[in-house]
């Protein structure tokens, strides 16, 4: 799960770490205000997931607090686009009105799980501001890390050693980039992030530190245990198909293809798109029906796929094992009765009452239906049928 | 021969008198499989639907069945608690079949396993099988083939579930048996992992040759590569899944998903090229490219 830019600097001010002065606004003339308040220069920021912002005109350094109004009417009125959002670009409904400071240096601290490790690590790096990945891939020496205790988290030592590889010498420094690594820390194992990021964190020219922006994202998991989080989600930064598919059990995520495809368990589903590809064809999206599925579940899951209208053909692999291969016969009939099939549906059963499923899919004769042999008959298939 | 579990292998189920808990214990015990009992809170003294001993605790059941594996089904949010119980029961191998756990409670988890030495297989996974043997999970039985004399045999560890079905059934398919298959589970921080269950299939002596499944995320598969290289002497297939997944998208596994550039399938298709793996291309292409090496 994310959350916006002006939730996490929330969720870091209550852990200590110094942020610049803010609002969270939804009018220009709130904008206005906000500025107005804050007093001096200050930056708006649209408020939306996608990244991007700066090059798409959605984050913009204000003189006045007129200045700041046009350019919240500008963010507000128009949809953002960029590289992440898609040419249809997403509308912009908050906007955070922050007082700009003057930069000295740039910073990037963050935490996320080492996998391999298998605990939290935290990374610091005196090149920030700029992608990390880039810092990795051109500079990887230019980053230091500190792996985390489970139980015992950031030591004194390793906050001493991160402090040092940050290049902060004065004392005051120290101690205020000390309480920013502790705070980041806390909150990461607080609401069980899966990354807690600031990047750039400043030094101002007077040698004040401060996060000047923060990207969180937490683990869809533990989110059932925090309630501060529950409350934060927004729905509308999502993409409506895959909660619809999230409410009934179904793993949906929406691609950019014409081959709709329906499978049980997350490594098959993803190799049928990949078998999907090999024969030349592109996946419409990766649904993953889950190992216990109900017939209704399953009818739901068709509605999800037939409703893309790009979709030209569909693919249904199923090997049956808790899944079984009649219910998904069943979901079948009732979906093309329902629904209707405008488009072939090759599909491909193996394994549980996988005998029965045949039967009942031959009794039902439902035209656009098209039985296959295996897995590599399917995929042929359905990319001849939507070529 | 096999690993980790077999027919003398005596395991109690957690969650036991839960749906999800009573019906594969079901399954488990009609493959064959030696369930000696199993525990629920509060539910002490009763017999389950299977008519075995029902216990308040790990402790308690292990105490009174010599169990050495649990097969634990308890839901996500007490998972992890229920795996370490088992563990300071005195159980060696706890398999988790439960999906969702927090990536954090796995952290504490490992670390506790670590310490005290148990093994553990998962979590959201579907468990481990030795065919005609052992069933621990939820995985078809009919599917297996058991190892019999002049039959080729190969392990199989992956990451996926149904994906693994197809794997195993494209080798019976071509009259190819399975020592052993473990499903290691799609989550980010887990139990064993290929380099370990390698290490026991190139020891096995009736594992001819292994099957390893990866998806996109993390490191594991290069990892393995590199350890291939060096101890691994056995023929190895591996196909890897999730060539076509967008990155940042976390594709149905919490463990799937392709970020800061790293954990992509052609990465890790790569290094286990590099490291004299054949790499099916299709997933409809494993069992065939087992059959050309045995």
């Amino acid at each position: 799960m994310k959350i916006h830019e002006y939730q996490a600097r929330e969720l870091l001010t209550d852990a200590g770490v110094p942020v610049p002065p803010s609002h969270v606004v939804q009018t220009p003339d709130a904008a206005m205000n906000a500025a107005r308040q804050i007093g001096g220069r200050t930056v708006v920021k649209a408020q939306v997931f996608a990244g991007g912002r700066g090059k798409a005109g959605f984050v913009k350094l204000c003189e006045s607090p007129e200045e700041v109004r046009s350019a919240a009417e500008f963010m507000l009125s128009n949809r953002m686009v960029s590289p992440q959002t898609g040419a249809e670009g997403i509308a912009v409904k908050r906007l955070l009105v922050a007082a700009a400071v003057d930069i000295e240096s740039e910073y990037y601290v963050a935490v996320v799980v080492d996998r391999a490790k298998r605990c939290p690590v935290v990374m610091v790096s005196r090149e920030g501001g700029v992608e990390i990945e880039v810092v990795a891939k051109e500079n990887p020496g230019a980053i230091e890390k500190c792996w985390l205790h489970p139980h015992m988290g950031l030591l004194g030592f390793q906050t001493a050693h991160l402090i040092t590889a940050l290049g902060f010498t004065d004392k005051d420094q120290a101690k205020a980039a000390g309480k920013v690594l502790r705070g980041l820390v806390d909150v990461f194992y607080k609401y069980d992030c899966g990354l807690a990021e600031i990047n750039p964190l400043i030094r101002t020219p007077e040698g004040e530190i401060l996060a000047i922006d923060a990207k969180m994202n937490f683990d869809d998991n533990a989110v059932f245990r925090h309630k501060q989080l529950q409350e934060m989600f927004d729905p509308t930064e999502e993409n409506p198909m895959e909660l619809r598919a999230k409410d009934h059990n179904l793993s949906y995520i929406a691609l950019d293809g014409n081959i709709g495809c329906l499978v049980n368990g997350a490594g098959l589903a993803m190799s049928t798109m990949d078998i999907i590809k090999l024969h030349g064809g592109e996946p419409a999206n990766f649904l993953d029906v889950g190992g216990s599925v109900t017939a209704e579940e399953a009818t739901e899951a068709f509605r999800i796929v037939l409703a893309d209208e790009k979709v030209k053909g569909v693919l249904v692999n199923i090997f049956g094992g808790i899944a079984k291969c009649d219910t998904i016969a069943e979901a079948l009939i009732t979906a093309a009765k329902e629904v209707g099939f405008n488009v072939p549906v090759v599909v491909r059963l193996e394994g549980t009452n996988v005998e029965r499923a045949r039967e009942l899919l031959k009794e039902a004769n439902i035209s656009q239906l098209i039985p296959a042999e295996d897995l590599t008959d399917a995929a042929a298939k359905v990319c001849a049928n939507v070529a | 021969m096999s690993i980790l579990v077999d027919r003398e292998t005596k395991i109690i189920c957690q969650g036991i008198t839960g749906k999800a808990g009573a019906f594969h214990t079901a399954a488990c015990l009609e493959y064959g499989t030696k369930f000696v009992g199993g525990v629920t809170p509060g539910k002490s003294g009763t017999q389950s639907e299977h008519g075995l001993p029902v216990f308040n605790t790990c402790h308690d059941a292990v105490a009174a069945t010599g169990a050495d594996v649990s097969m634990t089904f308890v839901p996500a949010a007490f998972a992890a608690d229920a795996a370490m119980e088992a563990a300071d029961a005195g159980c060696s191998l706890v398999v988790l079949i439960t999906e969702g756990i927090p990536t954090l409670d796995m952290v504490r988890l490992r670390e506790y396993f670590d310490q005290k030495g148990t093994l553990l297989i998962g979590p959201n996974c579907p468990g481990i099988i030795t065919p005609g043997q052992c069933k621990v999970g939820i995985m078809p039985g009919y599917i297996h083939k058991p190892v019999e004399k002049g039959c080729r045999t190969v392990g199989i560890i992956s990451r996926s579930g149904t994906l693994t079905y197809e794997a195993v059934w494209q080798c019976t398919t071509r009259n190819i048996a399975q020592s052993t298959c473990v499903g290691i589970g799609g989550d980010p921080v887990k139990g064993l992992n290929f380099i370990e269950l390698l290490e026991m299939f190139e020891s096995d002596e009736d594992t001819d040759a292994m099957i390893m499944i990866g998806e996109i995320g993390g490191t594991d598969e290069e990892d393995a590569a590199k350890y291939i290289e060096r101890h691994v002497s056995k023929p190895v297939v591996a196909f890897i899944a999730g060539q076509t997944a967008p990155p940042g998208k976390r594709m149905g596994h919490a463990g799937a998903i392709i970020s800061g550039g790293e954990g992509t399938a052609q990465s890790k298709v790569a290094a286990l090229k590099d490291a004299g793996v054949t790499v099916a291309d299709s997933p409809a292409g494993i069992g065939e490219a087992m059959a050309s090496l045995l």
